[in-house]
């Protein structure tokens, strides 16, 4: 049981470090200095999110690991992320787009998860909440930017939707370990969800001037630890430092 | 990027009562991004209950060529400091 719970905290909080490990690519990167202080922003509100995860899964699990062994010593194999977190940055669309598709997702998630028979779970929710409005709010804006911008702007924000669709089905599914949660009510059902991610989507898709994609080809596997390509490369260098050397403090 | 985009000055206020006071300009394609992007650049430490951003160019400002008959002409009207004036005790502190 406790096994279960674990797993699913895990899953919850790789979600969030790899989502935030992406966004803190951009640092330097960004097309503008504004946006290179936005969106390693919202990375930091995500990786603050799955260091709480992370040392509460440590201290149910009961085997002294903490926040940095669960972050820097499991192989790709170990992490439960969804696929679409992993999706390389791409272009300035993708990557706004992803943030949309996951926001959105993580909102009525939090909402749920206010109810949480975890303490740690519940206050995470009302911190998480607030953040996750505001990557709506600045991710939204980008991608109906973009979509209703320019010829090449609207062409490479559909190619994005072409691109990451596929991945957000993902995001509905519960492994095992995930019901087991949802059943202790300790996790949200992800189901259930599906309502009210659509519908904050499908008016920004409107103002966008994006089609919805009705036919999709859903991708999944991240749950079970079947990742892939890019992931492996982003670990590698999230945790040369931490491995090269064990146990360094700074 | 930023040729193509408007120039923001921002004004923030820290706290309640207090005015809004200049803090630096950005750059932004309009004013739903230019108030994100003021967030985003300047309020990082906890240091605004407001802001507010305004076209660059909406700013009429003074010409520096022209601050000696804008400027100099108060600096003999040292009877416009209040510190000629006698205050009542009854007043107290003002």
């Amino acid at each position: 049981m406790s096994d279960a719970i674990v797993t699913a905290l895990l899953e919850l909080a790789d979600d969030h470090l790899v989502l935030g490990h992406r966004l803190s690519e951009w640092c330097g990167h960004a097309p503008m200095l504004e946006e290179d202080l936005a969106l390693p922003s919202m990375g930091l509100d995500l990786i603050g999110a799955a260091r709480v995860l992370y040392t509460r899964a440590g201290e149910i699990e009961g085997k002294g690991r903490g926040e940095d062994d669960f972050a820097y010593l499991r192989d790709e194999r170990a992490y439960r992320n969804c696929l679409l977190v992993e999706r390389p940055n791409g272009d300035f669309a993708q990557t706004m787009l992803r943030q949309l598709y996951f926001a959105a997702f993580m909102e009525p998630y939090w909402k749920a998860a206010l109810g949480s028979s975890d303490a740690v779970v519940q206050g995470l929710a009302a911190k998480a909440l607030k953040e996750v409005a505001y990557h709506i709010r600045h991710s939204a804006e980008w991608v109906i930017r973009l979509g209703d911008g320019t010829a090449e702007s609207a062409a490479r924000m559909a190619e994005a939707v072409v691109e990451l669709h596929g991945y957000t089905d993902e995001l509905f599914l519960s492994s095992e370990a995930a019901q087991a949660a949802e059943a202790a009510g300790i996790l949200p059902g992800r189901a259930a969800l599906r309502t009210a991610w659509e519908a904050a989507l499908k008016p920004v898709f409107a103002e966008a001037q994006l089609d919805w994609p009705e036919k999709v080809w859903p991708q999944s596997g991240g749950r079970k630890g079947e990742h892939g390509e890019a992931l492996g490369h982003m670990l590698a260098e999230m945790q040369v430092i931490a491995r090269a050397h064990p146990g360094a403090v700074w | 990027m930023a040729e193509a985009t408007r120039l923001w000055e921002v004004f923030i206020r820290p706290r309640n009562g207090l005015s809004h006071r200049h803090v630096g300009s950005l750059h932004a394609a309009d004013e739903v991004l230019a108030l994100q992007a003021a967030r985003d650049v300047y309020t990082r430490r906890g240091e605004g209950t407001s802001i507010w951003v305004i076209p660059s160019d909406a700013i009429t400002a003074s010409d520096p060529d022209h601050a000696a008959e804008m400027f100099d002409p108060t600096a003999d009207k040292i009877y416009r400091h209040p510190t000629f004036y006698d205050i009542p005790e009854d007043v107290g502190h003002m």
